[in-house]
């Protein structure tokens, strides 16, 4: 424990004096900042800020997050070389890279909120909804990018797998969704895409969201079937679960396999 | 002696009552006094008399109006129906009725049973009254020059087979229904063939079916009125020459709920309301000739759906602000023009410096056409590959209408 606290702390400040992590806290401000310069209002920059988020999250997350483990790997070799629990190791690094960027878009984000306001009453919810999502990204896709940095050897190879998990995750999984929903159009779908969405966290972030801003269409025809689920007690506890399962699950495997790595 | 002080009281109480006839014309009911009823101070009463009524409960089953007076209530006395009547029946007119709670008026399948209901009524003014559980709350028929001000009509309607309006308007002219607080009743404010009245700074809220519901009623003006969370907004049918202007029209959702309902309405002018998170804010059907401005349409899940039978209504300077989705129609022919509003959804620039863009803004998008045809796909809103997929559909339309286009897109917030 004490290590992982050493390691975090060593981790932390090398991650944030690292000159990326500022131009990420600076990208979130500044376009959170423009937005409002530009459009004027509240409701309409968290709108744009959402599409950002759930696009350059778990970009970055990724990216970096690989970039940043194969950098790093012959300071875990040295690590490794004293009497070092390989767990706490890995919980260090984790924690060491996620929460950095997790306070850089925190910071980034929130400080023109601050500055600005949030307009009306009801969009501080929102405003919440929209900082806890992209903690959650990035959670998750740093864990996933330990995960690929831990699996593939070849430094090329893991930025490739990085890259496309992104494209899938962010782009191609909705495009699949849209094709089932064409494909078996036939049939009642809602239930079915509830069910796929649970397997992408975008998506789950998405809807997150969209539970926020869309409401108003969600409370139409069939989006009322969303509504009652995604807006229901089960429904959050479900999607909130998943969002957890999703945090724990890539973390895990990737722990039991640097666990067991011949470095 | 117990009879003597009897015929003493009763000496006493017929004075009272000759001194308050000639003494100015008023007449004062108290449940302790002489006159115990408003019943029988409405018998005692002549045309232009004033009735003052005392706090208390006054159980009297259906009052007839019948002469023109002045009935004024002190600290709301109530007047209860008891789930089977009619309470106030007004066949006169220039009759006021100011300060009174009305309650219990009862379910009927039969009748319109009312609160307050002036038939042939002309010049009356009802004011400042309250009415609960009312079946229907104020019910005008074949009455003109009417004002009704200020009331508060709360219902407790659970289904619309059974329940009432609150402000229930058939044939009737110059009109003014003003300052008003409805809520809980099938439609807030119910017109039929009324023409030339005037509906103003009422708040109509929670209601099963429409905040507002008018058919067959030319010429009338709608302004700075609130309806709120109503079971289906507000719609309005088979009208022409209407002006609805500054209104507030929020919180209207549903599968079939819409800010503003039009349909079959001509000739008419929709300005400066705001649609706040409806579900649809403006649905056109067949209404034409009407020029939609300066309104601002803000979260709303669709802002309009305008049907290809609407011909030609001007969009002009309107405000669309982070809407699901900015314009729905169901085919690729508009006769509708849109121009010079602002879209929080355009991306493009402006150039020349005149503060419209200089790339035309296309509101119809083709995820809402997909939306239409495959409901589901409606949890991929927002996503990044449907926004894509709307990017190739704007740069080459071939299923969102060509011709439903903003030309002149604002780049700044219309204020």
């Amino acid at each position: 424990m004490k290590t992982t606290l050493k390691i975090l702390k060593y981790e932390f400040h090398n991650v944030i004096r690292n000159r990326w992590m500022l131009a990420y806290a600076l990208f979130f401000l500044v376009i959170s900042e423009a937005l409002f310069q530009f459009g004027g209002d509240a409701s309409k920059v968290m709108l744009s800020l959402m599409n950002v988020t759930l696009l350059i999250i778990p970009l970055v997350s990724l990216v970096f997050g690989t970039m940043y483990a194969y950098n790093s790997r012959e300071f875990i070799e040295l690590l490794l070389s004293q009497p070092v629990d390989r767990k706490w190791l890995f919980v260090g690094m984790h924690a060491g890279l996620a929460l950095p960027l997790a306070l850089a878009f925190v910071i980034g984000v929130t400080m023109p909120f601050v500055i600005h306001g949030v307009g009306e009453a009801g969009n501080t919810p929102t405003v919440v909804a929209l900082i806890g999502a992209g903690i959650f990204l990035t959670l998750i896709f740093v864990a996933l990018a330990l995960l690929i940095a831990v699996v593939n050897e070849d430094k090329g190879r893991g930025f490739g797998v990085s890259i496309l998990l992104w494209l899938f995750f962010a782009v191609i999984y909705d495009g699949l969704i849209l094709l089932a929903t064409l494909t078996f159009r036939e049939y009642p779908m809602e239930q079915p895409v509830i069910v796929m969405t649970l397997f992408n966290p975008i998506d789950l972030a998405r809807i997150a969201l969209m539970l926020q801003f869309d409401i108003s269409a969600l409370m139409g025809y069939t989006g009322a079937v969303f509504e009652e689920f995604f807006g229901s007690v089960t429904g959050m506890v479900v999607s909130f679960g998943s969002l957890v399962v999703w945090t724990a699950f890539p973390f895990l495997l990737a722990l039991r396999r640097f666990i067991q790595k011949d470095f | 002696m117990n009879a003597l002080r009897r015929l003493s009281c009763f000496a006493l109480g017929a004075v009272a009552v000759v001194t308050a006839t000639v003494s100015a014309g008023e007449i004062v009911v108290h449940p302790d006094g002489p006159v115990r009823t408003l019943s029988a101070a409405l018998r005692l009463a002549r045309d232009g008399d004033r009735i003052v009524v005392h706090p208390g409960v006054y159980r009297e089953g259906s009052i007839v109006v019948d002469k023109s007076v002045e009935i004024v209530g002190r600290d709301f006395p109530v007047f209860d129906g008891e789930d089977r009547h009619t309470v106030l029946s007004v066949r006169a007119s220039n009759v006021t009725i100011k300060g009174l709670q009305i309650a219990n008026v009862g379910v009927s399948y039969v009748e319109d049973r009312a609160g307050i209901k002036l038939e042939d009524a002309h010049g009356c003014v009802i004011e400042g009254n309250r009415l609960r559980r009312t079946f229907f709350g104020i019910y005008l028929a074949k009455s003109s020059n009417t004002r009704i001000i200020g009331n508060d009509i709360q219902g407790e309607a659970v289904r619309e087979a059974s329940s009432g309006n609150a402000i229930h308007l058939w044939y009737c002219r110059d009109v003014t229904i003003e300052g008003n607080h409805i809520r809980g009743h099938r439609d807030g404010i119910y017109l039929e063939w009324v023409i030339d009245s005037i509906i103003e700074g009422n708040v109509s809220e929670d209601n099963l079916r429409y905040g507002l519901h008018f058919m067959f009623s030319n010429g009338s003006i709608y302004r700075r009125n609130v309806f709120q969370r109503n079971g289906a907004g507000v719609a309005v049918m088979y009208t022409k020459n209407v002006q609805m202007i500054d209104n507030l029209m929020e919180h209207n959702w549903g599968p079939v709920a819409y800010g503003l309902l039009l349909k079959d309405i001509t000739d008419s002018y929709v300005a400066r309301n705001r649609f706040f998170r409806n579900t649809v804010g403006l649905y056109s059907e067949g209404s034409s000739r009407i020029t939609i401005e300066r309104n601002e349409f803000t979260q709303n899940g669709w802002a309009v759906r305008i049907m290809a039978n609407s011909v030609e209504n001007h969009f002009t300077e309107n405000n669309f602000i982070a809407n699901s989705f900015d314009v729905a129609t169901n085919s690729r022919q508009t006769f509708s023009r849109f121009e010079g509003n602002y879209w929080s959804g355009y991306r493009g620039y402006d150039m020349t410096g005149d503060g419209y863009g200089d790339v035309p803004y296309r509101p119809v998008r083709l995820f809402s056409y997909v939306v239409e045809r495959h409901p589901p796909t409606l949890i991929l809103l927002r996503s990044v590959f449907i926004d894509l997929l709307d990017l190739a559909e704007r740069v080459l339309p071939t299923l969102t209408p060509e011709s439903l286009v903003d030309r002149k897109p604002a780049m700044q917030r219309i204020r």
